[in-house]
């Protein structure tokens, strides 16, 4: 199986900072907005360089949507930041009408999603957020997993004519992808060739996907690895191909098994291959506070899960 | 030929029955009561014609309508000041129209910036048009129009604080404060309260004027433009009245969302004086 290495742990939200702050100084239509969050979303950097373009709007999650759709009017790229949970549930309508509906040009960066945001607990710790945005028409979803991808994604988000919801995370993670990737938005990213099972992962759960991938390697099985980092639009040729060719998938995120990428991908395969999937993700229930890695354990989405994941479809 | 802007009130209000009756559904009190307003605003007040508009407003006033139900209102207006034919108000609220039941930029309709109709959103979306025309060193004007009844959503309110927090004196936005609401008068149902001195705590200037005296209107606009660029938001509040044109539609929230009858259209149509004509049904 191919190599990644882990260069060392980086949050994916310092590599959204640290593509907002390149995107500052290359393209002075991107403007930048967050609502008492600056320091949280590693947007100093743009703040500090580009005072005229970067607005604090306080705790109103709701206007700064709408703010970041005049400024699209007026043909700039907004980028708004905030915790995921304030950027998707708590602000759906306005997302929708504002932004989607409108078609307005608004780059939505959501962090701290999924359960790795740790001690805070339940009430931030957004679980549902892809399945809020995905059924957004004119949304697109990227769920990138390291902090390279993440700054990437950053840099395709601002080139891209439409809405984003670009989610990632608080905890440091493994930094495996390479730097000055290029990132195309709607592609998936094969990350090894096998013929046995498919895993399919997104964010923080492609590195530990791997990890699984790697253990499987040792009982002689080989696994299809794929990363979504889009998870709209969905590249259903990668995840189709790959199903015909290994016959079981598994999907692994850090988010509820209701409007995941799971279900996605379950509702691709249902009609162009069915197949047989397990899904590695919250099924029906809160977080609760605990330390990132601890939390990813006692909830099911690790290394271990996904490996028995892949073997409960192979016995 | 030249109208005078009550010609011009008056089809627009002919305008608003009409379609209403015709599409068996819509928003008559609210376009009737904004309606001086906004036939002021697009024939005397803005810099902006259907010849030089364009959606990110470049170069020109901009105006956006954020409670979206008063779509009739905005729809006549913008026909009789030559953005789209007036035929086209027949086709209100039907499959596949450009006017669409609240305000949409989906099938291109000239004149409309941005969607509407979910309540409280538009004064945010004009906040950031704002803002977008100070970097761009544009130094005209946003309008924006907001329903009292609106004015209940926590959305405007955060906005409220965002424009004066964030000096924005290029904005000039405005309250429909015709007192009524679908399930009664703004006090019954959600205590409204005294508008001038909550947006005044807000770090506001405010203007107090009657939305249906052309003179008042004239003047109310006037004092907006001397308080432009003086690091303060500004707020018209137009004093005015839901179903304004009709005896029987005014002053009760019965009509806010209700159609008037056939009968009852022909009974109004009796009160208000075709001017421009008819768009044909």
């Amino acid at each position: 199986m191919k190599e990644y290495i882990d260069t060392g742990k980086k949050d994916t939200r310092s590599g959204f900072g640290a593509g907002l702050a390149e995107l500052g100084r290359s393209n002075p239509k991107v403007v930048a907005l967050t609502a008492d969050l600056k320091g949280s979303l590693k947007m100093d950097a743009f703040a500090a360089e580009h005072p005229d373009r970067f607005f604090e709007v306080g705790i109103a999650e709701a206007n700064m949507v709408g703010m970041a759709a005049g400024l699209a009017i007026g043909g700039f790229i907004p980028f708004i930041g905030t915790f995921a949970n304030f950027a998707s549930a708590r602000v759906m309508d306005q997302i929708r009408q504002s932004v989607c509906y409108s078609k307005t040009n608004v780059k939505i960066a959501a962090s701290h999603a999924g359960i790795t945001l740790g001690e805070d607990g339940a009430t931030h710790q957004t679980l549902e957020d892809i399945g809020i945005m995905r059924m957004l028409p004119e949304m697109v979803v990227i769920n990138p997993c390291d902090y390279n991808q993440t700054k990437a994604a950053t840099l395709a988000a601002a080139e891209w004519n439409g809405p984003v919801y670009l989610r990632f995370g608080r905890p440091g993670v493994p930094n495996f992808t390479p730097a000055d990737q290029p990132f195309e938005i709607g592609k998936a990213i094969k990350l090894n060739d096998g013929d046995d099972v498919t895993i399919i992962a997104t964010g923080h759960l492609v590195w530990e996907a791997i990890q699984a991938a790697r253990e499987l390697e040792t009982k002689g099985i080989d696994v299809d690895l794929i990363d979504i980092a889009t998870i709209k639009p969905l590249d259903k040729e990668a995840v189709i191909a790959s199903a015909r060719k290994t016959g079981c998938v598994v999907v692994a995120e850090e988010h509820l098994i209701a409007g995941g990428l799971g279900e996605e991908i379950a509702g691709v395969l249902a009609q162009a291959c069915p197949t047989r999937m397990r899904f590695v993700a919250i099924d029906d229930q809160f977080g609760q506070s605990g330390k990132p890695a601890e939390l990813m354990a006692a909830y099911g989405l690790d290394a271990a899960h996904i490996v028995e994941a892949a073997l409960s479809l192979l016995r | 030929m030249e109208y005078t802007l009550q010609q011009i009130a008056s089809q627009v209000r002919r305008d608003i029955v009409r379609m209403v009756t015709a599409a068996a559904s819509g928003h008559p009190g609210g376009s009737m009561s904004a309606t001086d307003v906004l036939t002021y605003l697009y024939f005397k007040e803005m810099n902006v014609t259907p010849e030089t508009w364009t959606r990110n407003g470049e170069g020109i006033d901009q105006f956006f309508l954020s409670a979206g139900h008063i779509s009739p209102v905005l729809y006549s207006v913008l026909a009789r000041r030559g953005y789209f034919p007036v035929a086209e108000l027949a086709t209100f609220r039907r499959f596949g129209t450009r006017l669409q039941g609240h305000p949409s930029i989906e099938k291109g309709l000239p004149g409309v910036n941005q969607a509407a109709g979910s309540l409280g959103q538009g004064l945010s979306v004009a906040i950031g048009a704002a803002l977008a025309k100070r970097l761009n060193g544009d130094p005209h004007t946003v309008y924006v129009l907001v329903g009292d009844g609106e004015s209940e959503e926590g959305q405007i309110w955060e906005a409220a604080m965002a424009a004066a927090h964030n000096k924005v004196d290029n904005l000039i936005a405005m309250t429909d404060w015709n007192h009524q609401q679908i399930d009664g008068t703004t006090e019954d149902v959600a205590g409204l309260g005294d508008l001038r001195s909550k947006w005044e705590a807000f770090g506001w200037t405010v203007i107090d004027a009657d939305g249906h005296d052309f003179t008042e209107i004239e003047r109310g606009f006037a004092e907006a433009h001397k308080r432009m660029g003086l690091g303060k938001p500004v707020m018209i509040l137009w004093h005015t009245e839901m179903g304004h044109g009709v005896d029987f539609m005014a002053g009760t929230c019965k009509w806010h969302g209700k159609n008037p009858s056939v009968e009852q259209c022909a009974e109004a149509m009796k009160q208000l004086e075709e001017t421009m004509g008819d768009f044909a049904l």
